[in-house]
């Protein structure tokens, strides 16, 4: 499913974000990224999502190879990547439910399909009776679970997490990472950074350790 | 997938947006309407007066005078030579008896010339020449001039020519006003949606990110520059049309002084959807320069 071969990432100025990274992730693997902060967490997960292209060596997503992928297929990649951020990204112009109604607008999906899928991803994550209420009115929970059925609504089947609990106390944090476990459940590829231990304590898996951009 | 739904869907919230900021959009719709409807009067006065000519002049033609007193069997030779030469399409023979009675019953002349005693005009023929432009007309004229028996040569239609001079010189008036102002428009339209671009600059991130196309990304602001295009290019007809209308009540009473017949002419069917289709292309241009000079800028990171 994903497959690094490798991999540096140098950014213009001579940083060098990641350096000879190699490992591979099944379908339908759970995985955490661990790593102090600039240990290059986010970096990998931007090269995965062909926000970012590696300097060298080879990265395959679904098969396609993120360092020649043509900029007209970015867009069909992403679509089958659920991208959940530290800062939610969300928009603050419209309702919760217009929020996660965006990503089956882009690709296309008939309304009233599309309504039921928005409410079924909004009940997923215990946010259906917010639905009307505009992102700036919840709090920083209910924003992360918002950006969650955001990233899952067209049923990506990777999921990318940064930092999904990184400014949630504990509680949240264990709710969220329910939440994304369940996906895993039902077949997704997960990656989830973090830097939080007790979060590793309560639901193991795998565990790839960065350290300077270094695998450990 | 529907792709008709998406672009009523697209067009649904570009009418939101419209009327979101009313000021804006009356503002800009305004500019538009008013820059193009300097050509656009421009053109509506220019048809009106080429009717005009139309209506006076029709085909262009020279009169041949024949010197009273020639016999009738001369003035038949002089129309058989006329019909032979070689630059003439055809003649009309008018007699004076006939030319006589026309003037009695068309003008108000009628009673001064009911007391003349005897008809003072000559007989004539209409000749009209092969070629219509005015160096071969002239030249047709100075040849008839050297004939004998003949009176007077008359251009009947010189003025024409002078007045289309003029005509072609105020057409390309037109056509540099309304290049001009259709580069302003552009240039408008161009502005606003720079504009909108920096402020949805978050929104174009984020769809970026969860697999927007450059298309999906592009449209929105596309059928912004249209809509305004097209309201701004409704603006400018509903100001040509109104000041056709106030101009043609103030003109009729200007022109039964003159004992004329002239009005400005209203845009026609075909004009009007030339209008609004050129104004809505001008809006989409802008808006289509304006999307890719800034969209490329804005990437995710």
């Amino acid at each position: 499913m994903i497959q690094f071969n490798q991999v540096y990432k140098r950014y213009p100025g001579g940083h060098e974000a990641l350096k000879d990274v190699s490992f591979e992730i099944a379908e339908g693997e759970m995985v955490y990224l661990t790593g102090h902060s600039g240990a290059g967490k986010s970096t990998l997960l931007k090269l995965i999502a062909a926000i970012e292209r590696p300097t060298s060596g080879s990265l395959l997503v679904k098969g396609q190879n993120i360092r020649s992928i043509k900029r007209e297929a970015i867009p069909q990649l992403r679509r089958n990547i659920g991208l959940i951020f530290q800062d939610h990204k969300l928009l603050f112009d419209r309702t919760a439910f217009d929020n996660v109604m965006l990503p089956l607008q882009i690709c296309g999906f008939d309304h009233r399909e599309s309504a039921k899928r928005v409410r079924a991803a909004l009940d997923k994550v215990g946010l259906l009776a917010r639905e009307k209420a505009n992102p700036i009115s919840l709090s920083g929970g209910e924003q992360q679970r918002l950006c969650i059925a955001r990233a899952i609504v067209n049923r990506p089947t990777i999921l990318l997490a940064d930092e999904p609990t990184g400014n949630l106390d504990a509680d949240y944090a264990n709710e969220i990472m329910h939440i994304l476990q369940s996906f895993h459940q039902i077949g997704a590829t997960l990656v989830i950074s973090t830097h939080a231990e007790n979060v590793l304590a309560h639901l193991p898996a795998r565990e790839l350790h960065l350290k300077l951009g270094a695998l450990q | 997938m529907n792709v008709f739904i998406e672009h009523l869907r697209v067009l649904r919230a570009t009418l939101l947006r419209l009327l979101l900021t009313p000021n804006a959009t009356l503002l800009n719709v305004l500019i538009i309407g008013i820059a193009l409807s300097l050509p656009v009067g421009g053109y509506v006065l220019l048809k009106s007066v080429q009717s005009l000519t139309g209506q006076l002049a029709g085909t262009p033609q020279v009169s041949v005078f024949i010197k009273i007193g020639t016999g009738a069997g001369e003035v038949a030779r002089i129309g058989d030579k006329l019909k032979q030469h070689a630059k003439i399409e055809r003649t009309e023979f008018v007699p004076r008896e006939a030319a006589f009675k026309k003037l009695q019953q068309s003008t108000e002349l009628s009673e001064v010339i009911g007391d003349l005693a005897q008809n003072p005009l000559p007989d004539a023929y209409i000749v009209y020449p092969k070629a219509t432009d005015a160096i071969a007309m002239e030249s047709l004229r100075d040849e008839l001039k050297t004939w004998p028996n003949l009176d007077h040569v008359q251009l009947d239609s010189a003025w024409v020519h002078r007045l289309e001079a003029i005509l072609g010189f105020g057409r390309l008036a037109v056509v540099i006003l309304a290049a001009l102002l259709s580069f302003a428009l552009i240039a408008i339209t161009f502005n606003t949606i720079r504009l909108q671009i920096l402020t949805r600059r978050d929104e174009i991130e984020v769809a970026k990110l969860i697999g927007a196309t450059d298309a999906f990304i592009r449209r929105p602001f596309l059928y912004f520059g249209l809509t305004q295009g097209l309201f701004g290019g409704m603006a400018a007809w509903v100001i040509v049309s109104g000041s056709v209308l106030l101009l043609n009540h103030n003109l009729t009473d200007l022109a039964s002084v003159y004992t004329g017949e002239f009005s400005l002419q209203s845009l026609s069917a075909a004009d009007s959807v030339a209008l609004l289709g050129f104004s809505a292309y001008l809006g989409w241009l802008g808006a289509w320069f304006s999307v890719s000079q800034h969209l490329w800028q804005i990437e995710p990171r």
